[in-house]
């Protein structure tokens, strides 16, 4: 069979595309497609990466635009049909507007940019994105972010809860959710969520940017062989 | 003589020999619009009038150096093909007036004035200077200034990796933002901005124009006053979005053979880029200022020409190419318009509604820019101190985390972490070390950058002051292991009219001189800051040096952080506890006096040299520079960084505070496993190196001082930031 293919999109201001393209094909063994956010069509792809950055600037909302741009249809429609959709920091953002996933990221609780290394549990190791990691895990990556305060309606999170969509949750050192853990004031300590049928996930850290010794630490490096590893199977 | 009754009701900052100047020039009175032209190209600012005589002096040349001073910033050669290119500047006035507009249109101008030469922006630096704690603004404007240069760099996605902030109640009334960027060219793509040819298109690209900014570059050239917040119109407003967009559409259209030379419009706008790329490429430039892509409506030639609207550039496109240079800045739903053509004239003619608004030769509008050998006074020599002169503490141990927890001294983790210092997936060394560390993409290399000045040391002695600049900025990179290459400046000083603060300019830039060239670290790039005085204060002498150098292998890096137990702990170059403007001194013992610690230039290198030499052997595990706060504070920080202990003893007979604070240079902590081998190294280099202890425990014990837990340093360490920013009353 022919080698798995990967689509970044790109937005005007996107910024972490070319970093999550790195990791992807570290991973992948050989580079993803830049995709356009102005062109309207995909091509077969296994994975959809929705990278970080401040698409339109964060003008109107964070993700708000861009969840209008011509391509997001497309997204939209493939992640219907099953595709791994993984969108983190502005993708997280971009996914909640355009409906992909539910709730919405506003200020951080400290009305601070926050950029520094976090420690997350990982809720659920049965999922394409997180079969790299055991249930339960704790892994170090950065936040960087101003709008990463996750809410929702008492509804929505008793759903999110009850059907273990939670995949990511800030926490403590030792695994424990605490508010001191929780960078932003996100409801729940979360940090990062599945879609209904667990194919999409929105998160706010950037397990890309820790997949390499020299800087820091490879957290962040098993979400991606994983994910390499499952679309290639 | 002209009628002087006759002029415009001011002359925008001009002197009147200035304006007679311009009288003989254009022979014939300058309209508004001309005579604005002459005001912002011939303020401080823009032309360096004060202190050109004396930047001429500082050194500019060696094999690395591609481009020095006099483009928009300076190019080295770092191998494999590919240049640094690099600068600093100042958003001193502006941000003092609106801290996050003034801050975050500083960093978009100096990414600017990189990438307009082709390079990616690849990291982002900065000095900063507010006043004391206690003064009523200082507490908003560190917020805001913090906020927007992280509002600016995170947007653009472009890591800020590092930098200094210091307090002093000379700052008051003043702050300093000194902003520096850092970004990678190939070396057979760099771009000038000489407009070499005639009846090229001159091209405009970017935002819209509007009136925000129209005189900026003539505020930033005059001392404040109380009604200085009259002035916050003149700061221009910044959009990362919309320069994210223009240094990925320039950068596109630079992978072509488009562009012949190419200009930001920073200071002064469209004026002293037209000014600029005609000067250089010795031609003249008509443009038709109905053309200029407007965000108000009935905006004069006047406003359009002293403009500072951010993220716009203006280049010259070899013919025919415009329309593939449309398509690319379509895409990235950018303006672009073709408002003029080069000539043969050497004029700067300017058109609107049909009618010559603006006709003046370029020429003598640069050359004849005034350039003044203001009178000055070199700064009177203090007495040297002792190490007994200075009172030593009741309590050592005390005094270090009184230190460590202070405003200059404390962990500046509250403002870094503002900063995503993480994109672009290259930063290796993250802030808080010596210098920062960025690998450049995909090679196993990296950028080390470090800025540094110590204004108390410059304002008692400017010229040890300013070698000092350089020689800790020159430490600093060495001490993660990089070689220095070259330097930017940036030049902050007060009224340069008064002869005392003229003095401490020339008594800086001789010292910097010195130290560039003992060093081999030429200065490629720079910026002058004057008349930083607010009703007659002028704020302490202030000229950063930003330092980059590069390390073949980053993988030889120490960090500066304690890292095994039992490693022995070595101080390199020799301690005569010299307390003389130390901080210890200033905040301990009853404020600065004193003769500053002397460099010596040679001891420097020699020391430096070592250390580096050590480092590629792999000899060291961990390597700190000693400056503020000696000996003492240098092995808190490491400490703290590697939650270790250390255990610390030195026998001879300096009194033990002068021994742990004072602040001699060329000096480094630096820790091995193999003492004997570190020893014999240093020995066979000449190099002066002592044992002081070894790494180990829970807490740092220093000579003559109670053991101080590491959990208490850190904690001491990283309150005072994030308590003061959170705490109402001033």
């Amino acid at each position: 069979m022919s080698a798995p293919s990967v689509a970044v999109i790109v937005f005007p201001g996107s910024n972490c595309d070319r970093d999550i393209a790195v990791t992807l094909e570290a991973a992948l063994g050989h580079a993803p497609q830049m995709v356009w956010h102005g062109d309207s069509s995909l091509p077969k792809v296994d994975l959809i990466a929705v990278p970080g950055g401040f698409s339109y600037g964060d003008y109107l909302r964070s993700g708000a635009m861009a969840a209008n741009s011509p391509i997001m249809r497309e997204v939209v429609a493939q992640a219907g049909r099953g595709v791994p959709v993984l969108g983190i920091c502005n993708g997280f953002q971009v996914l909640t507007e355009c409906g992909l996933l539910p709730g919405v990221l506003m200020r951080n609780a400290s009305l601070k940019f926050i950029c520094r290394d976090v420690d997350l549990r990982v809720e659920r190791s049965d999922t394409v994105f997180t079969s790299g990691y055991g249930a339960g895990d704790v892994i170090r990556v950065p936040v960087a972010h101003h709008d990463g305060n996750y809410f929702t309606d008492p509804d929505t999170l008793k759903s999110l809860e009850d059907n273990g969509r939670v995949a990511f949750r800030y926490c403590a050192p030792d695994g424990a959710i605490t508010d001191a853990a929780n960078p932003n004031g996100s409801l729940a300590n979360i940090a990062g969520i599945l879609n209904e049928t667990g194919n999409v996930l929105g998160m706010m850290p950037h397990p890309e940017r820790l997949a390499d010794p020299l800087l820091g630490g490879t957290d962040g490096a098993p979400m991606f062989t994983a994910l390499a590893e499952a679309i290639a199977a | 003589m002209s009628d002087r009754a006759a002029r415009p009701e001011d002359l925008m900052g001009l002197s009147d020999d200035e304006y007679d100047t311009i009288l003989e020039i254009l022979g014939r009175t300058p309209n508004f619009t001309e005579l604005g032209i002459f005001s912002v190209m011939w303020s401080e600012h823009c032309s360096y009038k004060s202190s050109k005589f004396w930047l001429k002096t500082l050194p500019t040349e060696g094999p690395q150096v591609i481009q020095g001073p006099g483009e928009n910033a300076g190019v080295i050669d770092i191998g494999d093909g590919l240049a640094a290119i690099f600068k600093i500047e100042s958003h001193n006035h502006p941000s003092f007036i609106e801290p996050y507009q003034g801050a975050a249109t500083g960093v978009g101008g100096i990414m600017r004035d990189v990438f307009t030469m082709g390079a990616r922006p690849i990291a982002n630096m900065n000095a900063l200077r507010f006043g004391s704690p206690d003064h009523p603004k200082t507490r908003h404007l560190v917020d805001g200034v913090i906020a927007g240069i992280g509002g600016y760099g995170n947007c653009m996605g472009v890591p800020t990796v590092g930098g200094e902030v210091n307090f002093d109640p000379a700052y008051n009334g003043n702050i300093l933002v000194n902003a520096m960027t850092v970004g990678i060219a190939s070396t057979d793509k760099i771009f000038y901005s000489a407009a070499a040819g005639v009846g090229l298109p001159v091209v405009y690209v970017g935002a819209k124009t509007g009136r925000d900014g129209i005189h900026g570059a003539t505020m930033a050239s005059a001392e404040f006053d109380d009604d200085s917040d009259e002035k916050r119109p003149t700061v221009q407003v910044g959009d990362p979005f919309t320069e994210k967009l223009l240094l990925e559409a320039c950068l596109e259209l630079m992978a072509t053979d488009a562009i012949i030379a190419i200009q930001d419009m920073g200071a002064a706008g469209l004026t002293s880029s037209s000014v600029e790329m005609a000067s250089k490429g010795e031609v003249g430039i008509t443009l038709t200022l109905d053309h200029v892509p407007q965000r108000e409506t009935d905006m004069t030639p006047y406003e359009m020409m002293l403009s500072e609207s951010q993220e716009r550039m203006l280049m010259v496109l070899k013919p025919g190419r415009e329309e593939m240079a449309r398509a690319i800045f379509d895409k990235w739903e950018l303006d672009l318009a073709v408002i003029g053509e080069t000539n043969d004239s050497q004029r700067l003619l300017l058109m609107w509604q049909d009618e010559v608004v603006a006709d003046i030769p370029v020429p003598p509008l640069v050359d004849a820019a005034p350039e003044y050998e203001r009178p000055w006074t070199a700064t009177p020599p203090r007495a040297v101190l002792g190490p007994d002169d200075v009172t030593a503490p009741d309590d050592l141990a005390e005094a270090l985390l009184q230190l460590v927890a202070s405003p200059d001294l404390c962990s500046r983790r509250w403002v870094w972490e503002q900063y995503d210092h993480m994109v672009m997936g290259d930063t290796v060394g993250r802030p808080g070390g010596d210098a920062a560390l960025v690998r450049i993409h995909g090679t196993n290399k990296a950028l080390a950058i470090s800025t540094d000045c110590t204004p108390r040391y410059v304002v008692a002695n400017p010229v040890e002051g300013g070698m000092q600049a350089v020689a800790e900025s020159w430490r600093n990179v060495t001490a993660v292991g990089a070689t220095p290459l070259a330097v930017t400046n940036n030049l902050n000083f007060g009224n340069p009219e008064r002869p005392e603060i003229m003095g401490q300019l020339v008594g800086a830039v001789k010292g910097m001189g010195a130290a560039c060239e003992a060093l081999d670290a030429p200065v490629v790039s720079g910026n002058v800051s004057l008349y930083n005085e607010t009703n007659g204060e002028a704020i302490l002498p202030t000229p950063v040096i930003g330092c980059v150098g590069i390390i073949d292998d980053l993988t030889k890096a120490p960090g500066g952080a304690f890292i095994d137990e039992g490693d022995a702990v070595f101080v390199v170059g020799e301690t005569a506890g010299w307390l003389g403007c130390s901080i210890y001194q200033r905040d301990q013992a009853g404020g600065t006096a004193g003769a500053p610690p002397p460099v010596d230039l040679d001891t420097e290198r020699g020391n430096g040299e070592f250390v580096r030499t050590a480092i590629h052997a792999g000899q060291i595990n961990a390597c700190h520079d000693v400056s503020d706060g000696g000996i003492a504070v240098a092995l808190a920080e490491m400490a703290i960084a590697g939650d270790l202990g250390a255990d610390i003893s030195h026998e001879n007979d300096l009194p033990a505070h002068a021994w742990a604070f004072g602040e001699d240079q060329a000096r480094y902590i630096v820790t091995c496993a193999d003492a004997t081998a570190l020893t014999a190294a240093a020995k066979d280099a000449g190099v002066h190196m002592e044992r002081i202890g070894t790494v180990g425990g829970v807490a740092l014990t220093l000579p003559e001082a109670k053991p101080i837990s590491v959990a208490g340093l850190r904690d001491a360490h990283s309150r005072w930031l994030p308590t003061y920013m959170a705490s109402r009353e001033s």
